[in-house]
């Protein structure tokens, strides 16, 4: 069979689990790694008669990331249950949103920083409050025996969030999961800790092929278990390859298959077929006849709004323009997060030179930072101390190699970069002294001066490499400058 | 409306009920009578009417989120038909 | 007169002036339940030394002269539906034969706090789906007026207990009229709140939106009194309403000046046993004789209620009952029959599910097993729009209904229910007979408002016959206050059964 070319068509369904101390619908913690069944009551392990309450903080948190997602918030949401079996699903029902959800229709704008892609708008479909399930640990490879259940986790509030099949590649799924971490984490409305699962992604992926009779598409595949932005890109493009090839075995398109659910297999590296529902899933979405509606005011939502902080995107935008950083510093920079951003302002302040911060935050403070695997909050050098190193840069007084050994030193000491300079002896040579050793060095040195004199500058490095020997401290440019005064007033 | 034996199986295991075949009949027999019975409500045109899920307008009942104390772990595990030291135990959720 | 026949109040005064201990009280009752509980079945368990002991320790607060509550040594029977921390709650069912919650519901909270004593658990239709307390997994209660008969249900226990001196007050639930069907049927008080008034957190749901706990007692007096115990918002319950509690109890005597009824003609003529009817329409003479004015109303839309309930309550059940699956409490199948199930028919259902359906085949009774189907049918997919869509529709137009009469009268008086009590097993397999016992009853909680049973006459075989007054939301007080005018001027409460 010949090759067709194909686009990948993806949407993404993203679960985040909201910054609340308790659950959505109960007050139990939400600590993550507590001792199994230790972080349960009657609402949350669905005993009889309990009863939920919904949890202020969460619907508010959820607000503020519809509106940093240019959502619109309806004045009127609820509570709807969505009715499946499962043990670690205590009541035999999620409670969810369905057809009433608390924000819709907003967007996320993606782009490049590696030019990989054209920048692109994502739209976003909804985002909606529900509450997570159970873990439920079972030895696969033995099939047989118990399973185990721990419901800590069930009831944790959970953003989803439910973008439009708008992605056209593992690279921008992979770049949608980064800015939308990124924005999560600027929010302060999540942890995003994907180990942790506290930022969990599936994604609808399937195939528009181009071929000889027009554009057909592969049925869709739901992709589970994608824990890391690199699996979401591993995870996509496999399962890209993999319809492509069922598709030339197959020929099956759209619609005559049903939707299928596979899992990532981070260690072999595939997608896998998840075991086949006995029914087709039919989940009776009812509103819950246990919860209220929440009707919000115009007021209230312009409250949170202005809660909302400078966001990535605007960010980038201010570091390039009113800070004159190129686009890829700034998004270095922003990409990192709030408190590197800040770091920078603090020491673009300080050193009054905006350019030079940038060069230093993205080149070197960045390099420990993911050298030394730290945050910012935890780097050695406060901006403050890091200004002082940056001015004597900008007057000359170091060159950058030299600015260099300082930094390195400063890493593990509390000195001000001049006592550096003092305890390394890198201080600035004195003018006169260096005029001195210029004038002795070009008086011993008649053929390097016949040589400039006849028009070849660049035999006075030779001087420079001598001068370095009497003292290394020279500062090489400012030497070749006086020699080749000294020489051209011969 | 009709309601087969088949509709009844399917529903069944929706509900994760599952009968023999008399406890079948019977269901499908109870389950067609009811159904014609409140199949009355056609006769009204409710196309105007907004749906009615609760019985009074109450709204925003949100609590603050302030941590209450769970239970122990042996009171939230003491009435499981089938525990360990630490979890409940069900039949294998994967597999055969 | 033994002390047992005094009302709840009558013994409150008793017990205030120091006549009457609580210990001597509740070990009354304890014998009335030993001598005549043997032919009523009304409780599931009788806790006597919890009983006594807290009536030894009210006793003792009373003695050293610390405060009381409202309930001050007065025995409560419990229906078994109110989880109650540490102890037995079954809700009739042996899905939760075992079941032993961990912690307590709001109203049994309330009860404590208001020393009141707690006697014991009464019988009640499985999870209360019954209208006759035959569907009880443990026992049938029998009526105390006629012990061939059903008590009525769901809260048949409730009723009977107190009709038959058991337990001076009771709480039951009403999701249909399952308070004020068995009060009527047993010629006792009781009493559905309107729905958020009372909290629901620790009733074991059987279909959330109609729900509500209510008092039983003999008397309109001792209804009031334990209503103003139990009501009040509760932080809990989302679906708890934010209202003061008035003080029932002490309003109670008041009567109601300008009092205008409504009578929904539709109520009588067809369907409606010759003897109630009688009973009801002379009912309504005593309050004309007592300044009533009566006026006709129009509830074009009460013929639907029955369908419209046995929509909405089964998809609420379906929902509520799924947490019975065996995996986290109450009853599990045997396992050993699964994996030997699993071996021999070699389908491809899987171990799990296999122990659900087997759990919950086994663990519910048929008329649960009944509304699961019929609730998990109306919302499959392709039903929802014709079913619960449509329910929810006619839901809102009786609701108009009720609050259209309630623009032009202050209360609604009619039957309870259309017959007498029934023979055992008369309508045991003819569920559509049963469901349509609570005509009268369902409207009310479809609509949210209170409604009212008490004793109105008997028939010529001498069964008890209720009649119902329904007020506007929160209007408890008034509904209180109407039927004591009623209660004051006649003396059908006063009549007990005999047992022997
Ligand atoms: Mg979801
Ligand atoms: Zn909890």
């Amino acid at each position: 069979m010949s090759e067709f070319s194909y686009e990948i068509v993806i949407g993404l369904e993203v679960h985040v689990q909201l910054k609340t101390k308790t659950k959505l619908f109960c007050r139990c913690r939400t600590e993550f790694g507590n001792p199994p069944n230790t972080q349960t009551c009657p609402v949350c392990l669905g005993m009889p008669g309990s009863l939920p309450v919904m949890n202020k903080k969460a619907y508010f948190l959820s607000m503020r990331t519809a509106l940093a997602l240019n959502c619109g918030i309806p004045k009127f949401t609820k509570w709807d249950r969505k009715n499946y079996f499962y043990p670690d699903l205590p009541k035999g029902y999620q409670t969810s949103q369905f057809d009433l959800p608390m924000s819709e229709e907003g967007y996320l704008d993606i782009k490049s920083t590696k030019d990989e892609f054209e920048p692109r708008r994502v739209r976003i479909i909804r985002a909606h409050l529900e509450e997570d399930a159970g873990k439920s640990m079972h030895d696969e490879a033995a099939g047989k025996g118990d399973s185990r259940i721990d419901l800590n986790r069930t009831g944790t509030p959970l953003l989803e969030i439910v973008s439009y099949p708008d992605m056209r590649s593992a690279a921008e799924a992979k770049a949608y999961m980064q800015e939308l971490r990124l924005l999560l984490t600027y929010l302060d409305v999540s942890d995003c800790n994907m180990q942790e699962g506290s930022l969990r992604c599936d994604a609808n992926v399937n195939l528009h092929i181009t071929t000889d009779d027009g554009v057909i598409a592969t049925p869709i595949v739901e992709i589970k278990n994608m824990n890391s932005f690199r699996s979401v890109e591993r995870g996509i493009e496999y399962e890209a390859k993999r319809q492509y090839d069922v598709w030339q075995e197959t020929g099956k398109v759209l619609g005559e298959l049903p939707k299928q659910t596979r899992g990532w297999d981070d260690s072999a590296q595939v997608t896998r077929s998840q075991r086949e529902k006995e029914e087709s899933a039919d989940y009776r979405y009812f509103p819950c006849p246990d919860l209220v509606p929440v009707i919000v005011t115009d007021q209230q939502i312009e409250e949170v709004r202005q809660e909302i902080g400078e966001l990535p995107s605007a960010l980038r935008e201010r570091l390039q323009n009113e800070f004159g950083l190129t686009v890829y510093t700034a998004d270095v920079i922003v990409n990192q997060g709030l408190s590197l951003v800040e770091y920078y302002l603090e020491l673009a302040a300080a050193a009054g030179d905006n350019k030079l911060a940038g060069n230093w935050v993205q080149g070197e403070v960045l390099r420990i930072l993911n050298d030394q695997e730290i945050e910012i909050e935890d780097f050695p050098i406060d901006a403050g101390r890091l200004a002082e190193l940056l001015k004597l840069v900008q007057a000359g007084d170091l060159d950058s190699s030299k600015a260099k050994d300082v930094f390195a030193a400063m890493l593990t000491s509390d000195s001000s970069a001049a006592d550096v300079i003092k305890e390394l002896g890198i201080e600035k040579v004195d003018e006169g002294a260096l005029e001195a050793l210029c004038q002795v060095l070009v008086e011993r040195n008649q053929r390097i001066v016949d040589d400039v004199k006849s028009g070849n500058e660049k035999a006075v490095g030779a001087l420079i490499g001598q001068a370095k020997k009497e003292n290394p401290n020279v500062n090489p440019g400012q030497v070749r400058q006086i020699c080749l005064e000294i020489i051209n007033n011969l | 409306m009709s309601l087969t034996r088949q509709d009844v199986e399917k529903v069944a295991l929706l509900a994760r009920l599952k009968f023999n075949e008399d406890g079948l009949d019977k269901m499908t027999d109870h389950m067609v009578q009811i159904i014609q019975y409140v199949d009355k409500l056609s006769e009204l045109d409710t196309e105007d009417v907004q749906p009615m899920a609760h019985a009074l307008d109450i709204y925003n009942a949100l609590a603050e989120d302030e941590p209450r104390p769970s239970l122990s772990r042996e009171d939230a595990l003491k009435n499981a038909p089938k525990r360990d030291e630490e979890c409940f135990r069900v039949p294998a959720v994967l597999g055969e | 007169m033994s002390i047992i026949q005094k009302t709840a109040t009558e013994q409150l005064a008793l017990l205030n002036s120091g006549e009457l201990t609580s210990v001597e009280l509740t070990q009354a009752y304890l014998n009335q339940i030993e001598q005549v509980d043997g032919q009523v079945g009304a409780f599931l368990r009788v806790e006597t030394e919890s009983a006594l002991a807290q009536a030894a320790a009210i006793d003792q607060k009373r003695a050293t002269e610390a405060p009381l509550g409202k309930l001050a040594g007065l025995p409560v029977a419990i229906k078994d539906i109110l989880c109650t921390k540490d102890t037995p709650t079954t809700c009739g069912s042996r899905m939760l034969e075992n079941f032993q919650p961990p912690y307590n519901a709001t109203v049994v909270e309330k009860i404590r706090a208001a020393d009141g004593v707690i006697l014991g658990r009464t019988n009640m239709d499985e999870f209360a789906m019954g209208s006759s307390t035959e569907n009880s997994a443990y026992q049938t209660t029998q009526n105390p007026w006629d012990t061939a008969r059903i008590p009525g249900g769901s809260s048949g226990g409730a009723a009977a207990c107190v009709s038959a001196d058991m337990a001076p007050l009771s709480v039951g639930t009403d999701t249909g009229g399952s308070i004020r069907q068995p009060a009527a049927l047993c010629g006792c008080v009781g009493l559905k709140p309107t729905y958020g008034r009372v909290s629901r957190y620790g009733l074991i749901a059987f279909a959330s939106s109609l729900d509500q706990i209510g008092p039983l007692a003999r008397t309109v007096e001792d209804t009031a009194l334990l209503l103003e115990v139990l009501a009040g918002h509760d932080p809990l319950d989302s679906t708890s309403v934010k209202q003061p509690t008035p003080a029932y109890s002490e309003t109670v005597k008041q009567p109601l000046e300008n009092l205008t009824l409504g009578v929904v003609d539709r109520h009588f003529g067809a369907g409606i046993d010759p003897e109630i009817e009688t009973a009801v329409q002379s009912a309504i003479q005593v309050y004309e004789s007592l300044g009533a004015t009566i006026k006709h109303i129009a509830m074009p839309h009460a013929d639907y209620g029955i369908a419209t309930y046995y929509i909405i309550a089964p998809c609420e059940a379906s929902s509520n009952l799924a947490r019975y699956d065996g995996a986290h409490y109450g009853y599990r199948t045997d396992q050993a029959e699964v994996v030997a199930e699993l071996a021999e028919d070699g389908s491809d259902e899987g171990p799990l599910v296999r122990m659900y359906r087997k759990t919950r085949s086994e663990g519910f009774g048929e008329e649960v097993q009944r509304r699961i189907m019929l609730g998990t049918y109306a919302l499959s997919e392709g039903y929802y729009d014709a079913f619960y869509l449509k329910a929810l529709k006619v839901r809102r137009l009786i609701r108009q209904d009720y609050d259209a009469a309630f623009e032009e009268v202050d209360m609604i008086i009619g039957p309870v229910t259309a017959n007498p009590a029934f023979a055992q097993g008369e309508k045991t397999s003819d569920p559509m007979a049963m469901y349509l016992e609570d005509l009268y009853t369902v409207t009310a909680n479809l609509a949210g408002v209170a409604g009212i049973s008490l004793p109105c006459g008997f028939t010529s075989s001498g069964l008890p016959i209720g009649l119902q007054l329904q007020a506007a939301p929160f209007q408890e007080e008034k509904l209180l206050r109407a039927a004591q005018m009623y209660q004051a001027a006649t003396d059908f409460h006063t009549r007990r059964p005999e047992l022997s």
